[in-house]
């Protein structure tokens, strides 16, 4: 049997990567001057489905616990934020993200990239995770911030349509969000002003689906998964700006490039594969090398569609600028759609990515995304025979991640298939 | 002495084979539909008001085994959502022709899916329950959502629902949750004279039988219920708080009460006694039903309402009830009841209310190391 090579770095370095980190520096410093002198009123927000253009048009500062907690755990510093919310009274069981970001909150909120400012608006923007109304009622207890619930109806029905209702709905919360930051900025709501970013956020949305409908190409240029998260910080916190069109601009140029060259993020492209749920940041490295050992590139992912589905023909439009928020939240991403409405998606991508399997990442810290993955594998591998594998770690608490019983498992998994690929070449060898 | 025999057959009912009666029913109603209702509130009127029996689908309490479930949900996910899956793969709800849930939390939302691809015969709805109280459009918003429920339990009970159905049915519900507030309420005053167990025996069996049938024997148990005349033993008086959802087994219920505490309040089964006031009857009676539960709810772990902190609801609560401890039972793996927790906490050292947390899980069979930490607890006050 074919064995792997033994450790294959991803080492590619672009011009999108050193933009990323300039446009993101400038974007922390920002953060740091408004916790530091005060310089602009700074709005919590979270990462699904946020409509980030109502807040840059009153020039208020976008401020995400998610980005955060996550940075926290690649710099591998969370453990001790997460173990003073445990003496908080916060339990093992829940979910990481928030103990870190608690953690944090007490000890002065600095994150190793910025300084964290106190909220002037907490606006809780409920897109299917429960675990949003918590975290965000918790930090409206510890802070002054006002805090405001933006409802998200849930897309549980048949259709993935909203109701009228539903959108009616979210418009007119999207208004009283607009009184709230009048109130706090002390700006005028600029109409026109919000029509501009919302047509920016929709040329980014385009770009970044082009970018991602690149790696239908074989080899794929980038990897769907370790590479994607590059380009999300940018989506969700600069997304409407100029810095954040010129990102993306780059982004596409350079990986339509890497097309053209037949270039991809591994010497050599064996296997493609979808995968489901968060990465496991605290160790993001190691778990992509597990991968990249075997020749496996994933091709999409679920995880980054968790700020938006543009890949599946959402585009914001700035004719209808609050009902296009409005439909980005409640219909264009991950979290606000069922369960089931995610397997239609990840069965989407298998046909039409063209992978070869599915793996289900299933983090302990996301219930949105984990609980119930046994019944997706069930769905994948019985129903759809899709070869499918599931392996166990967390988003944020470096406690569950254990190296070799993960590498145990994707060995082995590789491994058959590998197997099945020889005897299906070897088969068509005999046909010719 | 009836009311004990009474209560000791529902027990044994609840803990042998608790869905019976209404399978039972079913069988004796021909043509009739079934619907359940998984925790934590329903607007069973509407159920009801098209015919159709509304039941509470809480688990499968300690006397299930996963078999099955456990390779859908993973270890960490709470144990309901589990046992109830597994009810539904040894088909044990197989009677069952609609089952509802809510936006109560993530495991109970994917469960919602996994019900309607596992159980395509069944009619899986989802009630998206608002998490902005202060919005002005909130009550036009759920009005619509009732409305949209309206139309799927016409459809499923093959029959319209006027305003009048829907007005009998609230009529009838208000009825109900007005003996069950009595029931809390003798319990809260002379806690000597209504055990948790037996309030809760009596409560939960109505979640299983038609409402008609459950107001006849609240109204029984009453009547002796306010001729007992016990004397108040060496208790502590406590606010339990955190079973909204997983229910914790009736023993364990017992073994806190045995172990030295009189449990005066408890957001058990809350779902159906959610609303503190009667529904009003006059006008629109969705738009009623909406109302009711934007402004006359109970604050819950898995309600968020940002008009008021649970916190200070909980304390409220206390002060209310005149008890001088609070317990804090939630189900283990419970997410919105373990955040809520390190809220309470907080507030309840602010407080000076001493507190005891405690985690079960329904299919618990040992309570020793419970028993043992509430006696130590009751202790630690009663002699300090
Ligand atoms: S449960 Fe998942 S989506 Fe929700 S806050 Fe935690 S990590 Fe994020
Ligand atoms: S017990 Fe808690 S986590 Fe489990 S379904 Fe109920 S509310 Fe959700």
């Amino acid at each position: 049997m074919a064995q792997a090579a033994e450790a294959v770095k991803t080492t590619y370095q672009g011009q999108m990567h050193l933009l990323q980190k300039e446009i993101m520096g400038k974007y922390f410093e920002r953060l740091t001057r408004a916790a530091e002198q005060g310089d602009g009123k700074a709005v919590y927000m979270l990462i699904s489905g946020n409509p980030v253009e109502l807040v840059l048009a009153f020039d208020m500062i976008p401020v995400y616990p998610e980005i955060n907690a996550l940075q926290l755990a690649v710099k591998k510093v969370a453990l001790p934020f997460i173990q003073k919310a445990e003496e908080m009274g916060y339990s093992m069981d829940n979910c990481a993200y928030v103990k870190a970001d608690v953690g944090m909150f007490h000890s002065g909120r600095k994150t190793p990239f910025a300084t964290i400012p106190l909220p002037s608006l907490i606006l809780c923007n409920y897109v299917g995770c429960n675990v949003y109304l918590q975290w965000f009622e918790h930090l409206a207890e510890y802070s002054d911030g006002e805090l405001y619930n933006l409802d998200i109806p849930f897309l549980h029905g048949e259709s993935d349509e909203p109701s009228a209702a539903d959108i009616t709905y979210v418009v007119r919360q999207l208004e009283e969000v607009i009184e709230a930051c009048e109130r706090i900025s002390g700006k005028k709501f600029d109409y026109a002003k919000l029509q501009q970013i919302v047509s920016r956020s929709a040329e980014t949305g385009e770009m970044w689906a082009k970018i991602k409908a690149l790696t239908k190409n074989t080899p794929s240029p980038f990897d769907a998964y370790f590479d994607s998260v590059t380009m999300m910080a940018p989506l969700y916190c600069l997304r409407g700006t100029e810095e954040g069109l010129r990102f993306f601009e780059t982004a596409l140029k350079e990986m339509e490039e890497k097309v053209e060259l037949g270039m991809g993020p591994l010497p050599e492209e064996r296997f493609r594969f979808v995968i489901e749920g968060p990465p496991p940041w605290p160790y993001l490295r190691q778990f992509r090398d597990l991968f990249s050992k075997w020749g496996a590139v994933a091709v999409a992912s679920t995880y980054s569609t968790v700020g938006g589905l543009w890949e599946f023909g959402f585009k914001h439009d700035s004719n209808h600028p609050l009902e296009s928020i409005a439909a980005h939240m409640l219909k264009w991403n991950l979290t606000n759609r069922s369960f089931l409405q995610r397997y239609e998606q990840i069965h989407r991508y298998v046909k039409e990515w063209h992978a070869d399997a599915l793996v289900i990442h299933s983090v302990k810290s996301c219930r949105l995304f984990s609980a119930g993955q046994g019944d997706m594998r069930e769905h994948f591998t019985k129903d759809l025979g899709i070869p499918t594998l599931l392996v166990e770690s967390d988003i944020e608490d470096p406690r569950y991640f254990s190296e070799a019983q993960m590498k145990n498992r994707i060995d082995a998994f590789f491994e058959s298939l590998e197997h099945q690929k020889m005897l299906r070449e070897s088969a068509q060898g005999d046909a010719r | 002495m009836g009311i004990e025999n009474l209560i000791a057959g529902y027990r044994e009912i609840l803990e042998e084979s608790p869905l019976e009666p209404a399978a039972k029913w079913k069988t004796t109603h021909p043509g009739s539909k079934v619907v359940g209702c998984y925790p934590v509130y329903t607007p069973v009127e509407l159920i009801h008001a098209a015919g159709m029996l509304p039941i509470g689908i809480v688990g499968g309490g300690n006397r299930i085994e996963i078999a099955h479930a456990d390779s859908r949900f993973q270890s960490f996910v709470c144990s309901i959502v589990k046992s109830t899956l597994e009810l539904g793969l040894t088909d044990k709800l197989n009677f069952v022709d609609g089952m509802v849930f809510h936006s109560i939390c993530d495991p109970a939302r994917n469960l919602g899916s996994v019900f309607k691809r596992n159980f395509p015969q069944m009619m899986v709805e989802y009630i998206h329950f608002p998490q902005n109280m202060k919005s002005r459009s909130t009550a036009d918003y759920l009005a619509a959502e009732y409305n949209r429920l309206k139309k799927s339990y016409e459809t499923l009970g093959g029959k319209t629902v006027t305003d009048e159905d829907l007005g009998r049915s609230i009529l009838l519900y208000n009825e109900q949750r007005k003996l069950l507030r009595e029931l809390y309420r003798i319990r809260k005053e002379t806690p000597q004279n209504l055990s948790t167990a037996e309030s809760y025996v009596l409560m939960r069996i109505g979640t299983l039988i038609p409402a008609e049938e459950h107001i006849a024997i609240l109204k029984e148990a009453l009547v002796e219920l306010r001729q007992r005349d016990e004397r108040p033993k060496d208790r502590i008086k406590v606010v339990l708080e955190g079973s909204f959802c997983e229910q914790p087994p009736l023993e364990l219920i017992e073994g806190l009460e045995a172990a030295g505490c009189y449990i005066l309040d408890d957001d058990f089964l809350i779902g159906w006694r959610w609303l503190v006031e009667d529904i009003p009857t006059e006008g629109d009676p969705v738009r009623n039903l909406a109302r009711a539960y934007i402004d006359q709810s109970v604050y819950s772990g898995v309600k968020h309402d940002s008009r008021q902190s649970k916190s200070k609801h909980l304390i409220d609560r206390v002060r209310e009830t005149g008890a001088s401890a609070v317990i804090f039972l939630a189900a283990k793996f419970c997410e919105p009841a373990l955040f809520d927790y390190a809220l309470y906490r907080r507030t309840l050292e602010k407080e000076a209310i001493p507190h005891l947390a405690l985690e079960f899980e329904e299919k618990m069979w040992i309570f020793d190391k419970s028993r043992s930490e509430v006696e130590t607890f009751v202790e630690s006050m009663l002699f300090d």
